[in-house]
């Protein structure tokens, strides 16, 4: 990928998230899921497990790791990495939150 | 003394300026010093408040400056005089009085101000904030003349107030917004504890409460709740949390963001105005406990003092609660996360809870409950950021057990009472279990089950039995090892399901904690399994987590391999109507659905529905009559009949109507595993009853029940479990069986595995021979589905978990490159 200058875009609000769960931006062709965690910490995924292309935003998230809904990889939601044995990477975005705002870098 | 002194000007008297000013005058004396204070007081240590409030210390006892240190130092302190203007071309202040001031180096130290959260009746007296003295003193006022109080946020100030105001004699309930106290301190298993903690020292709490409004015509009379519920009380106190106070700063065209930015040496964006305390924000980072604020404090000093090298950076603060007998501490970063590993230590017989997280050797954070002796030794190697590979074996044990310490596996059974029941299904508790093995000399398990009925009928307290053999008779006694549920517990599914009824475990962090997990959150295997096993034993009691199922059972719909799902009415007994059919097929029309097709369970499934769609699909549904058919679901899927006396020359019984009067009355129950019914009027079977499930055959004299079958991954006909004369006996029965297999089933395990686990004999003796069992059963499931038969698709359509079905935004950007 180019270095490039990211926007930060609003997209919603912490509240909206739910807790070890997560929600999706469309963003044109490319749906970008956003994860919660327990603690309050955001991270954004393409919503596409590298397996089969699952939708991890509809996955069951624990440890920092999100489990895909079709086949059960497991996928770091910091590096989407997919952990264990499996082999495969997920597109990260940064994202942060400016008091209750969530804003997606694109 | 000759040389003309400078003027500092401080505004805000709190602890930040207070520390600063020590430091100041221990290196200078080159100012002349005036504050402005708006309490009218002088420095106290608003830390102490709590124990102000719970009478544990008074005002005189927390003063930090009294009246002769300013006299000392020729300082010119204004009480109650708040500052509100600052003219920087001139060089001055003017306060509400009147009073101006001229400076040559300014402090703002006006800290913060409480959230008050704008609900309807937050301005009615009796409405209170917890920040100084004034609000002290006000909760103590209210709490002399009793009653209920509610203190909104489950944060340090919110459970302090909460404690203090319990043990000034009111009534508490502790409202918190998030699913577990001080979350941001704290994770869930030590916000666990802690409400365990409040809840016995009888302080209400209720988490994931959201205040709708305060309710009263002159005064605070009650506090009602979004979800409807309605508290009284007679003093409402608000701790959500506190807004650093930047208005003046921002007013006088100071740089301001969330607070007033200063650089690392504490000065603003005026070289001539400092900053210090909860009203900064420097590195971009603002502060909320004095430590941070103590070294803003020396840093500022130094700088005021002359040329210096002095910087502010940031450390991780610890937090401990001053909640006399609750024991918390926790420091740094204690989120999961890449790279990261967590070593955790539960000692459920104790309370106490450990939890250290270490990244590329180092430790980054650390959660600590119960007990928190070796806190200030873990901050320590947080701070110096030393390598702790060397100790990493023993870390979590503390300072004291550095080389040694082992984790008791069997501490979990010792801790039960006597009167603990082990094995439900024979009423054994663990006291009758050691006598029989102490009196009788026993020394296998067979001897244990064959004395004292322990773990002899569904064999789901054999892991306990053996524990407790295992405590009765020392070494003497090998436990075989079981397998453990998931990478998270070494505990199998039967240990776990008989602890939870043991011990009255109700939620997830709490089987974690009692249980001693070794993962903070669990995982896609556990999480579901607990959620199953709480919800079958605790109907009504215990409140469904969405987050912890699988994504079908949270979305009612199939998830299919391109991401869309499927949608499948349920058709009782696999009886439609021509209105039925048109629904279907108009549903299909409106929204594109690209596959209709007949399941093999007698109904329709519509393939291929967007996930957006889904609700306007079921409100469509809904209108014509259907309900979800849970083709999804850990639980009641179709029950397939034939059609029996109603038109087939051999029909024997209503085999459709039985069938659907079972759908009816079996439909939303949860089960371990998918659980598929089928009715057949005659024994040639054409309903396939003899590989379900549960199968019921129709005969001249009545019906035949069984049990057992298998025709998916595995073939195996049924067993039966007996006949039956009447309709009445075969709901009752199928109920009892369903329910027993719901109390003992491990998760996802089919009703032929568990069958074949329990053993037919065994299950035939408590479900079939046994009448009052039989009632007992099915008067437990009766119970449960008053819980579960709500139509999951109806209350989405009015707007449950919204938020699984609609994306957060939809932006049309260029993709990046
Ligand atoms: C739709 C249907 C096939 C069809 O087009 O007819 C179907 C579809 C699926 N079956 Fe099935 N089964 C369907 C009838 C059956 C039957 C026949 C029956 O019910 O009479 C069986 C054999 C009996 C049994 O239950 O064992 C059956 C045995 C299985 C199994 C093997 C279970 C086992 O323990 O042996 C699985 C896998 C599993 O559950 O882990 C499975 C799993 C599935 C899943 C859920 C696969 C998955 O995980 O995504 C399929 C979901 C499709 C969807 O999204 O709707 N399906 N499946 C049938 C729906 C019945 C209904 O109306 O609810
Ligand atoms: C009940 C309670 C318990 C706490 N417990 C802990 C704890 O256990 N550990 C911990 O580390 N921290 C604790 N804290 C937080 C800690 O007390 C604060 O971080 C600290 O006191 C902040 O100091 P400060 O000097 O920035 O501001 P403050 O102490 O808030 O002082 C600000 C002062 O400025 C005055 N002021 C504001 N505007 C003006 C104006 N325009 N003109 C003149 N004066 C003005 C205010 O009246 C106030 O007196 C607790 C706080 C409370 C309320
Ligand atoms: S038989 Fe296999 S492919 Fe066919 S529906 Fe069942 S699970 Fe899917
Ligand atoms: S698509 Fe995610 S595990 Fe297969």
């Amino acid at each position: 990928m180019n270095m490039q200058s990211k926007t930060w875009i609003e997209v919603g609000t912490l509240n909206d998230i739910p807790r070890q769960g997560a929600r999706c931006v469309k963003n044109g062709d490319m749906t970008i899921a956003i994860f919660r965690t327990t603690d309050d910490r955001l991270f954004a995924l393409e919503d596409k497990c590298p397996h089969k292309n699952g939708p991890l935003s509809d996955g069951i998230v624990h440890d920092g790791c999100v489990t895909c809904p079709l086949h059960n990889w497991v996928i770091s939601l910091e590096t989407g990495a997919a952990q264990g044995a499996d082999e495969g990477m997920s597109l990260t975005f940064p994202v942060k939150l400016d008091g209750e705002t969530v804003l997606l870098g694109l | 003394m000759t040389a003309q002194k400078q003027k500092l000007v401080i505004v805000g008297n709190g602890m930040a300026p207070g520390r600063m000013l020590e430091h100041l005058f221990e290196v200078s004396d080159q100012y002349e010093v005036t504050i402005f204070n708006a309490e009218p007081r002088v420095n106290y240590d608003r830390i102490m408040l709590s124990p102000v409030l719970s009478g544990e210390k008074s005002y005189a006892d927390i003063i930090i400056h009294g009246e002769g240190w300013y006299a000392e130092h020729g300082i010119t302190l204004h009480q109650g005089d708040k500052i509100t203007e600052i003219r920087r071309h001139e060089r001055k202040v003017i306060s509400e009085s009147g009073v101006v001031a001229d400076y040559d180096k300014l402090v703002i130290a006006t800290g913060s101000n409480p959230f008050i959260i704008p609900v309807p009746g937050s301005d009615l007296p009796g409405v209170l904030a917890y920040r100084d003295l004034d609000d002290t003193d006000g909760m103590i006022a209210a709490a002399e003349k009793g009653g209920r109080a509610v203190v909104i946020g489950g944060g340090l100030l919110g459970l302090e107030a909460a404690a203090g105001l319990k043990l000034r004699g009111m009534e508490v309930t502790v409202i918190h917004l998030m699913p577990t106290l001080m979350e941001r301190q704290l994770d869930t298993a030590a916000g666990y504890l802690l409400q365990k903690e409040l809840e016995s020292r009888g302080i209400d709490v209720l988490c994931e409460a959201n205040t709708k409004q305060i309710i009263g015509a002159e005064k605070v009379e009650a506090v009602e709740l979004a979800d409807g519920r309605v508290i009284d009380a007679s003093l409402v106190v608000m701790a959500v949390g506190i807004r650093p106070n930047v208005a003046l700063a921002q007013e006088a065209g100071l740089e301001v963001n969330r607070g007033i930015v200063t650089d690392a040496t504490m000065k603003t964006s005026d070289p001539n105005i400092y900053s210090v305390g909860e009203c900064v924000e420097v590195g971009g980072m603002v502060y909320g406990l004095v430590a941070p604020l103590y070294r803003m404090a020396k840093v500022a000093a130094e700088h005021l003092a002359g040329p210096s090298e002095a910087a502010f950076a940031h450390t991780e603060t610890p937090t401990k609660l001053k909640v006399t007998g609750c024991d918390l501490y926790s420091v740094g970063d204690f989120a999961e996360g890449e790279g990261r590993e967590d070593i955790v230590l539960r000692d459920a017989q104790r309370g106490t809870y450990k939890r250290v997280i270490i990244k590329d050797n180092k430790l980054i954070g650390a959660v600590l409950y119960g007990d928190v002796a070796d806190g200030a030794w873990y901050n320590q190697m947080l701070v110096s950021g030393d390598d702790v590979s060397e100790m990493r074996e023993t870390l979590i044990f503390g300072q004291a057990y550095q080389g040694g310490g082992t984790v008791d596996p069997l501490a979990a059974v010792a801790a039960l009472p006597d009167d603990a029941e082990i094995c439900g299904c024979n009423g054994i508790t663990k006291g009758m279990i050691v006598k029989a093995i102490t009196d009788k000399g026993l020394t296998t398990l067979a001897d244990v089950r064959a004395h004292s009925k322990a773990s002899a009928s569904c064999g789901t307290c054999t892991n306990l039995v053996e524990g407790i053999m295992g405590i009765t008779l020392g070494d003497d006694f090998v436990i075989p090892a079981a397998q453990g549920m998931c990478g998270c517990t070494s505990h199998s599914h039967g240990f776990v399901r008989r602890m939870i009824k043991a011990k009255g475990l109700k939620s997830i962090p709490a089987v974690m904690q009692e249980l001693e997990w070794t993962t903070a959150e669990g995982c896609a295997k556990c999480r579901p399994a607990l959620n199953y096993y709480l919800v079958a034993d605790w109907p009504g009691e215990y409140k469904d987590d969405q987050q912890s199922r699988f994504i079908n059972e949270r979305v009612h719909a199939n998830i299919q391999k391109d991401g869309t799902y499927s949608v499948v009415p349920r058709m009782f007994g696999g009886i439609t109507t021509p209105d039925e059919l048109r629904a279907i097929a108009d549903v299909a029309d409106k929204y594109d659905i690209p596959t209709v097709k007949v399941t093999g369970g007698q109904r329709i499934d519509l393939l291929g529905v967007k996930k957006e769609d889904l609700i306007p699909v079921w409100a469509d549904l809904n209108e014509a009559g259907m309900v979800s058919g849970a083709a999804y679901a850990k639980g009641l899927r179709t029950v397939k009949t034939c059609v029996g006396t109603d038109w087939c020359r051999f029909g024997t019984q209503d085999s459709t109507g039985l069938g659907i009067k079972l759908e009816k009355a079996l439909w939303g129950a949860w089960s371990p595993a998918k659980l598929k019914l089928a009715v057949t009027g005659c024994p040639r079977n054409c309903a396939e009853a003899t590989c379900k499930d549960i199968g019921i055959i129709c005969v001249d004299s009545g019906y035949e029940i069984v049990y057992g079958g298998a025709a998916g991954l595995h073939i195996q006909g049924t067993t039966v479990l007996g006949k039956v004369a009447t309709e009445e006996e075969v709901m009752e029965t199928v109920c009892a069986l369903t329910q027993y297999y719901r109390e003992t089933g491990f998760y996802l395990e089919r009703i032929y595995k568990w069958a074949d686990r329990l053993g037919y004999d065994h299950i035939k003796e408590v479900i079939y021979d046994n009448l009052d069992e039989r009632k007992a059963f099915a008067e437990r499931f009766r119970y449960s589905q008053d819980f579960a038969q709500v139509d999951p698709w109806a209350e989405r359509v009015a707007g449950a978990e919204a938020h699984e079905f609609k994306p957060l935004a939809t932006l049309n950007l260029e993709a990046a490159e």
